[in-house]
């Protein structure tokens, strides 16, 4: 395993990493544990890097297992499916230990590693700059749509009575909708804003 | 819908990688040749818009509750070069910054989602579109092309998860589609909703070729895309759906890679634990055809009770007389 090998330091040691080590080591991490025969010892010795990795990273352990805990319900569908053929306990045990084992590794690499940091090691990894900037504002303005979307449904709670079962699609549809066309004349502002400021 | 890591073996992230590469290449470069400037910031905020309207839900029967995927919804919007790209860009986002779906999975997850779901589902809906050419057709189009996009891309996840060697195809295919069978009601019925409500605000935003301005070579595109679309199902899903015994044998024999196919998962799956299974992918396959039927009857049922009669006069101009 090449996860991180520096030297322990107090403080925030995770931000001195860089994040290119990070990614790198996390996607070398999630290819061994997806290409090699699996054995006890190869997913004992990756929680056991993992963990470490944790540890070292000083990350709040509580959201982590939270986000882990998120992902879990898929792994856990797919798993039982598999308890459904011959020597499906052991099918089912490897698969469990494998992606929980891969979805703590991406868990890990998205908390310690900087969105913006990210975005800028698939710039220099030579990505198409459309799709860097795609990425860029997608991540610049997510929060601020689900803002808009959480606004806009206050203030139709707000006006309106409980909606019925049907109703509740209805105006589902009409948020959604809504929430399309705002971000349409608003990607019209940015592109004003952006030529405003030289771009290009 | 989302594959995590550890599901997939190397062969299929590897095989699913390459075709949505191929598949994205050519879409960023036919953005890129015809997007103008201005609608750049658009993409991001289209993938922005598709990540929002993921976090609503909507209630199902029995507490739960679902939320849209939006495959059909961007590609309609947008068109399918653009959905690919818009598509992506959220696959990229939710896998890097909040660990929902794999690293390694991604190319598969790219190959379903943005690829069969979107691109597939866009060109069911011009062909069903250029049978029924009026608003109400449009509708019906819409509703039917998300609910059969939501099919395929679960029966290609199915064919993916068997060519991995992970699940047995009669269990993944039967479990898969059967589920999405139901999960597709909801995605049309929402999509169809919110292609409505747009329709009636903003009608010019409902002609993806204004709001993009693409329109040179929709032919090619709809070679290339398709290409990529059935060389995805050839590889995943009819070497199982034939009425070889075993398809995994078989594939692994022709691409020469018997030897070590079966290493990592040793699971010949010799034969089923419980004896339905077997004739449930029949079952499941028999359903799936007279789901189709009903599911395209129920479309164009919805677009009537969406569209009443006395809105005929609008079948010029879309929504028109609806706006006030």
């Amino acid at each position: 395993m090449n996860e991180h090998r520096h030297n322990p330091v107090a403080g925030e040691y995770r931000h001195r990493v860089p994040t290119a080590v990070k990614a790198i080591s996390a996607l070398a991490m999630v290819v061994i544990l997806v290409t090699c025969t699996p054995s006890l010892r190869l997913y004992a010795g990756a929680a056991f890097a993992l963990v470490v990795c944790a540890l070292l990273s000083r990350l709040p352990i509580i959201p982590i297992l939270k986000r882990l805990l998120l992902v879990e319900p898929f792994v856990l569908c797919v798993a039982v499916l598999s308890l459904l053929q011959p020597n499906g306990l052991h099918i089912f045990g490897l698969l469990v230990a494998r992606t929980t084992l891969c979805v703590f590794t991406l868990v890990l690499l998205s908390s310690a590693a900087s969105p913006a940091e990210l975005i800028d090691l698939l710039r220099r990894l030579r990505v198409p700059s459309l799709m860097v900037t795609t990425l860029a504002l997608m991540h610049r303005y997510l929060y601020v749509l689900q803002e808009e979307s959480r606004r806009m449904r206050f203030a139709r709670q707000s006006r309106t009575f409980t909606p019925g079962r049907r109703r509740i699609w209805r105006n589902l549809a009409t948020v959604v909708a809504q929430l399309f066309i705002r971000a349409q004349s608003r990607s019209e502002r940015i592109y004003a804003a952006m030529c405003a400021r030289g771009w290009q | 819908m989302h594959i995590p890591d550890g599901i997939l073996n190397g062969r299929t992230c590897a095989t699913a990688g390459v075709l949505s590469a191929a598949a994205l290449g050519w879409a960023v470069r036919q953005t890129r040749r015809e997007l103008p400037p201005r609608k750049i910031p658009l993409m991001g905020l289209a993938s922005a818009f598709v990540f929002a309207a993921m976090m609503l839900n909507f209630p199902v029967a029995g507490g739960t509750s679902g939320h849209m995927v939006g495959g059909v919804l961007c590609s309609v919007l947008l068109g399918p070069s653009a959905a690919v790209l818009v598509i992506t860009t959220v696959l990229i986002v939710q896998c890097l910054l909040f660990a929902d779906g794999g690293l390694l999975a991604l190319g598969a997850n790219i190959f379903n989602m943005a690829v069969v779901c979107s691109v597939g589902g866009y060109y069911i809906y011009r062909l069903v579109y250029r049978f029924l050419p009026n608003p109400r057709g449009r509708l019906a189009a819409v509703a039917f092309a998300g609910w059969a996009s939501t099919v395929v891309a679960a029966i290609v996840c199915a064919g993916e998860l068997a060519f991995s060697g992970t699940i047995a195809w009669p269990v993944a295919f039967s479990a898969m589609a059967s589920v999405h069978m139901l999960i597709g009601i909801g995605e049309a019925v929402i999509t169809t909703l919110v292609i409505l409500a747009v329709s009636q605000t903003r009608p010019d935003l409902l002609d993806y070729t204004a709001a993009v301005s693409i329109d040179a070579k929709p032919k090619l595109d709809f070679l290339i895309f398709g290409l990529l679309i059935s060389l995805g199902l050839a590889l995943f899903v009819s070497p199982f759906a034939c009425p070889w015994p075993d398809g995994l044998d078989r594939t692994a024999e022709v691409l020469g890679f018997g030897a070590s196919a079966h290493r990592v998962m040793a699971a010949p799956i010799p034969d089923y634990l419980f004896p339905g299974i077997k004739s449930a992918t029949i079952a499941t396959s028999a359903a799936g055809l007279v789901g189709t039927l009903i599911a395209f009857a129920l479309a164009v049922v919805l677009s009537r009770i969406l569209l009443p009669t006395h809105s005929k006069t609008a079948s010029a101009a879309p929504g028109e007389a609806q706006g006030e």
